[in-house]
C-alpha cells in the first residue's frame, strides 16, 4: 500500500442553478488573454444537451479516455506506437469550432454611428479573424435548455431511453451541470502526452502542464475524455484548469468554489492506495467502477491508515484535515456523492451529489408523505429519469442513483418533521440505514453548508522542498530551485521504497 | 586548382557560418526559449488541408533524409565494397527518392496554400513562418527537381563523387571546396538552400524535430512530480 493524498471536490447539483458564476470567476482569473477566450476551464452546461465542446461525452467520435481490451488497460485512442505514428495529424483532436469561434462585439459603433433612422447595433466580430460573424453555436448555446429540441437526442446520456424521453415543454426535463478538470487519479490526457509535460502533483494529485515542456502534440486534447484539456493558439501550448493551486497551497479554495453563489462546492482530501490505480481502472464492468474507486479511498480515522500515511510522508495536519474532510463525508460515509461518468477509466475526483427534481404526476390520493413506502417509489416518478442520471454518474447503475436520491429525500423529510416539532422518524432512518447524528450532519453538511465545513484545506509544505531561508532575494534565478541541504520528509517516504 | 574568392566564400566560409550558427543557435534558444519551442500546430484551427497536407510532408521529407544519408553521408567506396550495382543505387535514388521528394512537394504545396488561403491559419503565421515555408519550398522544390526532372532532362550526374565527399569533407575539418565548383547549378544551388535553411533553423518552428517524442514510447503512462525539484528529477527516474 503507498498512499497519497488527494484534494477532490464535490458539487451538489441540487442546489446548481446554472448561474454561471462559477465560469465567469474562474475566466477573469484565468482565461482572459490573447489565445484562451474559447476556454472555460470551469463551464456550466444545461442537461440534457451536447454541451461544451459539442458532444463531448461521446467516445466513440472522440476516443478519450480509457478502454480495458483483453484484460489490458489501454488508451482508447491508442497506445503509444500509434500516437507517434499519427502524430503529424491527430485525427481526434476537436477542432475549435466544435468548442466554438470566441467573439466580441463592434461596442465603438455605437458611439461613433452618425444620427440615422435606426439604432446602432454592435455586430459580433471573430476574435480570431476579426472579422464579422453570423452566431451559430457557443460555449453556453443550450443554457436552459435553448435549442436542444435539435441537439438534445445527440446526448449520450439519453442512450437507451430515448423513448422515454420527449423534448415537448410539458414533459422536459433539465439539470445543470457545472464542469471543471476532474484531477483524475488515472489521467489520460497524462497518458496521452508525448512530451511527458502534463503531470501529477504527488503531494495533492493536482494535474498540470508543464508550459516549458509542452511541444504542441495536442494528444492531451483528444485524449482527455472531458475535454478539459485546451490547445491555447497564441502560445501553442496546452493549458487547463489549475484547481486554483496557487490559493489551495494558500489554504483558499478554488475560485470556482469560493465565489459559487449556492455555496454547492465542496473541497477536502481524500487518501487513496495508489497501488491500486492500474487494477481499479481495469475492472472490466463499467458499473462496477464507481464501487472500486470508493473501496480505493481510505479510511482516515483508522489507525493502520494513519500510521501508513505517516510512513510515507503526509503531514499530520493533511491527516488531521482529512479526518474532517466533506468530500470523504459526501463520497464514502454517506454515499451520495458519485463519479461524472467513470465509465471513462479516469477514475476522476469531481464527484457530483444528483439532484432531485418535482414530481411527473403528484402523488396518489391517499399520499402519506412520512411513510416510506409511499415516498421512495415516487424517485421514479422524478422529473429527471433516474435512468439519465445513472448514465451520467453510475455508468447506467440505476439502483445506485435510486438509493442516493432515496437518502436525499429521507432528509428532507426527516429534518422537516424535526423543523414541525415531531418526533424522529425512525422509519425513515432505517430505510436508508443511517443514524439520527449522520442525518443531521448531513443536512448541516448540505444544506446550512459553512464555509468552514465546506472547505477543508490544509496548507501546502513548501517549507519541506526548498529552503526557504536561502531563497530569500534570489527569486528569479532557476538553477537556485530546489533544495540540496534540506533533508525532506518527502525524501525520506522516497528511500523507504 | 586555382578557386575564386566567391567559390571559396560559397563552398567553405558560408557551411561553416551556417553549421555554427545552427549548433550555437540551438544551445542559445533550447536555454533561454523553451517556452516557444513548439510545433506550433493549428490542427484546431483547420483539419480538412492538415490531414493530407501534414502526413504528406512530414513522412516524404523522412524518407528523403534517409535518402541523403544513403547518397551523401555513405561513402561510394561502401556500395562497391558491398557490391551494389550502380544500376541498382541509380533506380532506389530516382525512383524511390523521387517518389517520396515528390510526396513531401505536393504535402508542402497543401500545406503552403492552406496556409495562405484559411484566414485562421494565415492570421497566425508570424513572419519567421512565411520565411521558413518558403525556403523549405525551394530546397525540397530543387531536391526534386534535380532528382526527377534534371535526370530525365539532362542526364544523371554523380553526386555521389562529388557532392558527398565535398560535404563528408567538412565535418572533419578538411574542406575540399574544388569537389563543388563544377557541380551542376541546379544541385549548387539545392546545397546551398539547404545550407540557408541550417541558419535559419534554430530560430523556427523547424526545432520541433528534436522534440520527437521518442522515449514516449518506454515511458510509464502516468507521471508524478514532487514540488520538490530534486525528489521530481528521483521521480522520474523511478520506473514502476
Amino acid at each position: 500500500m503507498t498512499i497519497k493524498a488527494h484534494f477532490a471536490m464535490v458539487m451538489n447539483l441540487d442546489k446548481c442553478i446554472g448561474c454561471h458564476t462559477c465560469s465567469v470567476t474562474c475566466n477573469n482569473v484565468w482565461t482572459n488573454r490573447k489565445g484562451a477566450e474559447y476556454m472555460w476551464w470551469n463551464n456550466v452546461e444545461t442537461k440534457p444537451g451536447i454541451g461544451y465542446p459539442k458532444e463531448w461525452e461521446n467516445q466513440d467520435i472522440n476516443k478519450g479516455g480509457w478502454d480495458v481490451n483483453d484484460n489490458r488497460l489501454e488508451l482508447k485512442a491508442g497506445g503509444r506506437m500509434s500516437k507517434l505514428t499519427q502524430i503529424f495529424y491527430n485525427p481526434n483532436v476537436t477542432p475549435i469550432d466544435d468548442y466554438y469561434e470566441p467573439w466580441t462585439y463592434d461596442y465603438e459603433e455605437l458611439t461613433k454611428s452618425r444620427l440615422q433612422k435606426h439604432q446602432p447595433i454592435a455586430r459580433p466580430k471573430s476574435l480570431l479573424t476579426g472579422e464579422f460573424m453570423e452566431l451559430e453555436w457557443g460555449p453556453n448555446w443550450e443554457d436552459d435548455l435553448a435549442g436542444v429540441h435539435v441537439t438534445g437526442l445527440r446526448d449520450p446520456n439519453l442512450r437507451g431511453i430515448e423513448e422515454k424521453i420527449k423534448f415537448e415543454f410539458e414533459q422536459a426535463f433539465m439539470m445543470h451541470l457545472p464542469r471543471i478538470c476532474e484531477h483524475c487519479i488515472n489521467p489520460s490526457c497524462l497518458a496521452s502526452c508525448p512530451s511527458g509535460a502534463i503531470y501529477k502533483r504527488e503531494e495533492d494529485g493536482i494535474v498540470l502542464v508543464d508550459q516549458d515542456a509542452c511541444r504542441s502534440w495536442r494528444f492531451c486534447m483528444s485524449g482527455c475524455p472531458y475535454k478539459k484539456t485546451y490547445f491555447n493558439w497564441n502560445t501553442q501550448k496546452a493549458e487547463k484548469c489549475t484547481f486554483c493551486y496557487p490559493r489551495i497551497e494558500a489554504g483558499l479554495p478554488t475560485v470556482c468554489s469560493e465565489t459559487c453563489v449556492g455555496r454547492l462546492r465542496y473541497i477536502g482530501i481524500i487518501l487513496y492506495d495508489s497501488d491500486k490505480i492500474k487494477e481499479v481502472a481495469s475492472i472490466i464492468d463499467d458499473k462496477k467502477l464507481y464501487e472500486a474507486q470508493l473501496n480505493m479511498f481510505l479510511d482516515p480515522n483508522d489507525p493502520e491508515v494513519i500510521e501508513e500515511a505517516r510512513h510515507d510522508g503526509i503531514p499530520e495536519d493533511w491527516l488531521e484535515a482529512a479526518k474532517r474532510s466533506p468530500v470523504y463525508k459526501l463520497a464514502v460515509e454517506y454515499k451520495v456523492a458519485l463519479p461524472l461518468h467513470p465509465e471513462f477509466r479516469t477514475l476522476p475526483m469531481v464527484w457530483y451529489v444528483p439532484p432531485l427534481s418535482p414530481l411527473m404526476n403528484g402523488l396518489e390520493e391517499n399520499r402519506s408523505e412520512t411513510d416510506a413506502n409511499v415516498l421512495f417509489p415516487s424517485i421514479d416518478k422524478l422529473r429527471i429519469p433516474v435512468e439519465y442520471l445513472a448514465n451520467l454518474l453510475t455508468a447506467g447503475d440505476t439502483e445506485v442513483i435510486r438509493n442516493v436520491l432515496k437518502k436525499m429525500v429521507a432528509m428532507r423529510q426527516y429534518m422537516r418533521g424535526l423543523n414541525i416539532g415531531q418526533e424522529p422518524d425512525d422509519q425513515l432512518l432505517e430505510a436508508v440505514n443511517f443514524t439520527d447524528r449522520q442525518m443531521q450532519e448531513m443536512y448541516r453538511l448540505l444544506a446550512i453548508a459553512k464555509y468552514s465545513d465546506r472547505f477543508v484545506i490544509p496548507t501546502s509544505h513548501r517549507e519541506n522542498t526548498k529552503n526557504l531561508q536561502e531563497e530569500q532575494g534570489v527569486a528569479g534565478i532557476p538553477f537556485l530551485e530546489g533544495c540540496e541541504t534540506c533533508n525532506t520528509v518527502d525524501d525520506l517516504a522516497l528511500d523507504t521504497h | 586548382m586555382n578557386l575564386s574568392l566567391m567559390d571559396q566564400f560559397l563552398w567553405v566560409i558560408f557551411p561553416y557560418i551556417t553549421l555554427t550558427i545552427f549548433v550555437l543557435g540551438h544551445i542559445y534558444r533550447y536555454n533561454t526559449d523553451q517556452i516557444g519551442w513548439s510545433a506550433k500546430s493549428s490542427e484546431i484551427m483547420e483539419k480538412r488541408l492538415l490531414r493530407w497536407g501534414s502526413p504528406l510532408f512530414h513522412y516524404g521529407i523522412i524518407f528523403a533524409f534517409f535518402g541523403h544519408v544513403a547518397g551523401v553521408l555513405i561513402p561510394k567506396w561502401m556500395y562497391e565494397l558491398l557490391m551494389v550495382p550502380d544500376e541498382l543505387y541509380h533506380f532506389g535514388a530516382v525512383y524511390i527518392g523521387g517518389l517520396v521528394g515528390v510526396l513531401a512537394l505536393v504535402g508542402l504545396v497543401i500545406l503552403i496554400i492552406r496556409r495562405m488561403t484559411v484566414s485562421r491559419v494565415r492570421l497566425f503565421t508570424e513572419r519567421v513562418d512565411w520565411i521558413t515555408i518558403i525556403v523549405l519550398f525551394l530546397v525540397v522544390f530543387q531536391g526534386v527537381y534535380v532528382t526527377v526532372i534534371r535526370n530525365f532532362l539532362v542526364g544523371e550526374f554523380d553526386y555521389r563523387s562529388t557532392i558527398g565527399p565535398w560535404f563528408r569533407s567538412l565535418f572533419t575539418f578538411s574542406p575540399n571546396p574544388e569537389l563543388m565548383v563544377t557541380v551542376p547549378l541546379s544541385f549548387q544551388i539545392h546545397v546551398l538552400l539547404a545550407f540557408l535553411l541550417f541558419a535559419m533553423w534554430p530560430f523556427t518552428r523547424l526545432v520541433h524535430l528534436w522534440s520527437l517524442p521518442l522515449e514516449y514510447l518506454k515511458r510509464r503512462y502516468i507521471s508524478y512530480r514532487s514540488l520538490n525539484f530534486l525528489r521530481s528529477f528521483k521521480l522520474s527516474k523511478n520506473k514502476q
